[in-house]
């Protein structure tokens, strides 16, 4: 609403042939959801400063030298890009490729479907395809990383830094293939700067992160999603009245979450409205 | 960030005082610190981790947190910073550390990793190969370049831009340096001004020596014409493309040309500040630039400049990554646009050039931009340095004009015969002993598929192995990919991985065709310069040579 009243220039560029109008200021993906084009994205997220860094949304600009990142790439007037030319195609395609070979994407369902949207064969590197492994990490009640299932796709770390939580609990270490998220030294979270706020499961692509109780649920194959049914509701425990969705399997609250696009709390939650709410079933 | 949490254990008093040094002391204001000046200087964390590794020989967890506290720097992101650069050190190891070199060149020169020593990528000193760094902690710590004794230019007519190299003007006398015309160009400039100044070398059509060969005045006159005022000029001396040390012998060498030309590029597009990035592992150059530096500040009239030494990362000459950690982070490429003329370090307008560009602005300023495009080719004005290493009988640094052949320039160093050149560095090309009569010039070798690169030339000759050598540039690519992006981080990994295939003769069905998509990937998809190159020599290689025919 707030980009209607400050009546910002618009521009026109050509996306896959056809014209679209947008804002000024706007991403080459801004445009393509406008024309209800198709765009794979993983590192993208709505509420967060865009890295760019997965590289599956690329496009097709004419007169660059190389595909461009959709995401952050700003739009301007006279464009003229391609989202669907084989170039994209197979540049998508390798991407899924190679993180489907490096990466346990079991529980990242979006990234599954790009894959079988783009025909991508992640086996095609054989069986001894390095792959990024690291022993789950199970250090407080609350939530589990499991970092063999990251893609880097640095949502988290933008969470809990200065999009979101300003905590600071986490960066990337390490580098190339060895780059991953981790706190100081290592450090478990309990001795980290961690508050358990919980906003990088929110945003987290891939599963990599998921609370413990879903953890526990999905190891003990009791996770249904199938099952389980979204209600809306506002947070008890302060006055700013966070809006949560509640998750619950079997009459039994089993994931809280708060819309992204809500304008107070943009997907956030601090730790008691995320991880808070096993009172509920207290009688 | 008053409740930042930070590291418990303390640093030791040596550390302290290390970081000390750097930070200056810890300044209390109503007994409390003052954090804001603190994270202004974030920018300073890796010259403080560098300090405290220089004394204790690591980046102890006392150090690091004591570093973090000083510069209000959340400890998670410090440590992503010292994990980023390969020399770099967080466990506790001996004082003194050996780093063997085991890259393209010195690998052609029976290079060999001693015990207890790190093996090591290019060190850029491929003239002497094999080569070792030494790095010794302590209270008076030092490094070495293995051997130390710099050779004798190996050319001595021509020359231009090595001019006073060869007639060996004492690169540690200013007044040696003033003497043989030092200064005179600084002093034309600015009888010029400063548009003069970029309308000369725009004229002159010099273009930047580091591998992408943009026009040097285009990028200053961009710089030039920012609104914003405040504008930085940095000197890319990251040289750390292996095969390349060009740059090393032009600061060892001649180091006052090199502040003499930044202090021009400063005046040029008005910018109050420069920075001189120098990797590490050129240890005689930052003691040669620094003195010049030091030694200059009458003649550059309140233009400050300012020596920044890196920790092991070739991505860090990808200028945007070279930013990056001046500002103390990771060097991690930034996406462009926006462009560094526009937004470069902290976010002003900056001009990027490496040393060879810089130095050549003094010949235009000399000899006026007609005459110095007069030497050369139309798309190529000037002269270029070549770095000669590998089997050639005279192996070192050659200046020839632009339009030179393969075939001269390997004549004058001496070679028996040709299996393969390595043109332009690990992300360059490979080129096979048919390919000799290539002029070299921008506009030839891209019309033959290759570059001119950072001016490497390695020669292969019937004996050497050239399957080893693009396993080694796999693995240097691997090695030094940031791990940002998805095709670079994992691309170059399956690179390396199909090249040992082939290598072991069990190469998987369809594997060229699965390499050359990797290929395609890398080159359109990735961030930066690094990964969109990581695939250059080994497809030449296989399109050139037929490597795995």
């Amino acid at each position: 609403m707030s980009t209607l009243l400050t009546a910002k220039k618009m521009i026109e560029l050509t996306v896959d042939g056809q014209p679209v109008r947008v804002f000024e200021g706007s991403t080459i993906l801004d445009a393509c959801k406008q024309l209800g084009i198709e765009t794979p994205t993983l590192c993208y997220g709505d509420t967060l400063t865009p890295v760019n860094v997965c590289r599956v949304c690329v496009v097709e600009l004419e007169g660059a030298r190389t595909l461009v990142p959709s995401c952050s790439r700003t739009a301007e007037a006279g464009m003229v890009v391609h989202t669907d030319s084989e170039r994209v195609r197979t540049s998508r395609r390798l991407v899924l490729e190679l993180l489907g070979s490096s990466v346990d994407l079991s529980t990242a369902p979006e990234a599954l479907a790009y894959i079988e949207a783009y025909d991508a064969n992640p086996g095609r590197f054989g069986p001894d395809a390095a792959r990024v492994e690291h022993e789950v990490k199970i250090d407080n009640d609350l939530y589990v990383r499991d970092y063999s299932k990251c893609i880097l796709c640095y949502r988290c770390v933008e969470a809990c830094g200065v999009d979101h939580q300003n905590t600071f609990a986490i960066a990337v270490a390490g580098r190339g293939f060895d780059a991953h998220i981790s706190t100081e030294l290592d450090v478990t979270l309990p001795e980290s700067a961690c508050v358990y706020c919980g906003n990088c499961i929110a945003v987290c692509p891939t599963g990599a992160l998921m609370s413990k109780r879903e953890y526990d649920m999905r190891r003990d194959g009791t996770w249904d999603e199938s099952q389980q049914e979204v209600v809306t509701t506002v947070c008890a425990f302060c006055g700013v009245g966070c809006n949560l969705e509640l998750h619950v399997q079997e009459g039994e609250i089993v994931n809280v979450t708060s819309p992204e696009d809500h304008d107070v709390t943009s997907g956030n939650l601090c730790v008691k409205g995320r991880f808070g709410y096993r009172f509920v079933e207290t009688r | 960030m008053a409740d930042l949490k930070l590291l418990d254990a303390p640093p030791s008093s040596a550390e302290r005082a290390a970081i000390d040094a750097v930070l200056g002391a810890p300044v209390e204001a109503n007994g409390h610190r003052t954090a804001r000046a603190d994270r202004a200087s974030r920018h300073l964390l890796l010259p403080a981790l560098r300090a405290a590794q220089r004394r204790v020989g690591w980046v102890s967890e006392g150090a690091l947190g004591y570093a973090s506290r000083r510069l209000s720097v959340p400890p998670a992101e410090a440590y992503g910073v010292a994990t980023f650069y390969a020399l770099l050190a967080l466990e506790e190891r001996p004082a003194d550390v050996t780093h063997a070199c085991t890259d393209l060149s010195c690998a052609l020169k029976g290079a060999t990793v001693g015990p207890g020593e790190h093996p090591s990528p290019c060190l850029g000193l491929c003239e002497r190969a094999p080569a070792k760094y030494r790095t010794v902690a302590g209270e008076a710590p030092f490094e070495e370049q293995i051997p130390a004794e710099s050779l004798p230019l190996p050319q001595r007519e021509g020359l231009r831009l090595l001019r006073r190299i060869a007639d060996g003007v004492d690169p540690t006398s200013l007044d040696a340096y003033v003497a043989a015309d030092g200064f005179s160009c600084l002093a034309r400039a600015r009888e010029l001004g400063p548009d003069a100044v970029i309308a000369e070398v725009t004229a002159s059509k010099l273009l930047g020596r580091g591998g992408a060969a943009f026009p040097t005045g285009t990028k200053w006159r961009a710089v030039r014409d920012q609104v914003e005022q405040e504008r930085y000029v940095v000197c890319n001396a990251d040289e750390s493309e292996p095969g390349t040390f060009k740059d090393r012998v032009l600061m060892e060498g001649d180091p006052f040309a090199l502040v003499e030309a930044l202090t021009i590029a400063g005046f040029a597009t008005g910018a109050q500040k420069g920075y001189v990035y120098i990797r590490a592992e050129y240890p005689l150059a930052h003691l040669r630039v620094q003195h010049a530096i030091d030694a200059t500040a009458a003649h550059r009239d309140g233009f400050e400049i300012e020596l920044r030494i890196g920790a092991g990362a070739y991505v860090c000459g990808e200028e945007t990554a070279l930013f990056q950690s001046i500002e103390g982070k990771r060097g991690e490429p930034r996406n462009k646009p926006p462009f560094p003329v526009q937004v470069g370090l902290f976010g002003k307008p900056t001009a990027v050039n490496n040393v060879e560009t810089l130095v050549n602005v003094l010949e235009v300023l000399r000899l006026g931009a007609a005459e110095y495009a007069e030497t050369g080719t139309d798309g190529s004005a000037g002269t270029r340095l070549f770095c000669l290493s590998g089997c050639v009988d005279r192996p070192g640094l050659y200046e020839l004009p632009f339009g030179a052949t393969l075939r001269e320039l390997l004549e004058l160093a001496g070679v028996s015969t040709v299996k393969a050149v390595l043109l332009g560095g690990a992300a360059g090309a490979f080129v096979g002993p048919d390919q000799l009569d290539l002029k070299l010039t921008h506009e030839d070798t891209r019309a033959a598929g290759v570059t001119l690169g950072s001016g490497v030339v390695i020669v292969y000759d019937d004996e050497a192995e050239l399957v080893p050598a693009l396993l080694r540039i796999a693995e240097f690519f691997r090695d030094e990919s940031c791990g940002q992006c998805v095709p670079c981080r994992v691309g170059t990994v399956r690179q390396e991985e199909a090249l040992l295939r082939l290598a072991a003769g069990r190469p998987h069905d369809d594997e060229l065709h699965t390499l050359g998509e990797v290929a395609q990937v890398m080159r359109d998809a990735s961030i930066c310069g690094l990964g969109q190159t990581a695939a250059n020599a080994v497809e030449s290689a296989i399109a050139n040579l037929k490597v795995f025919a």
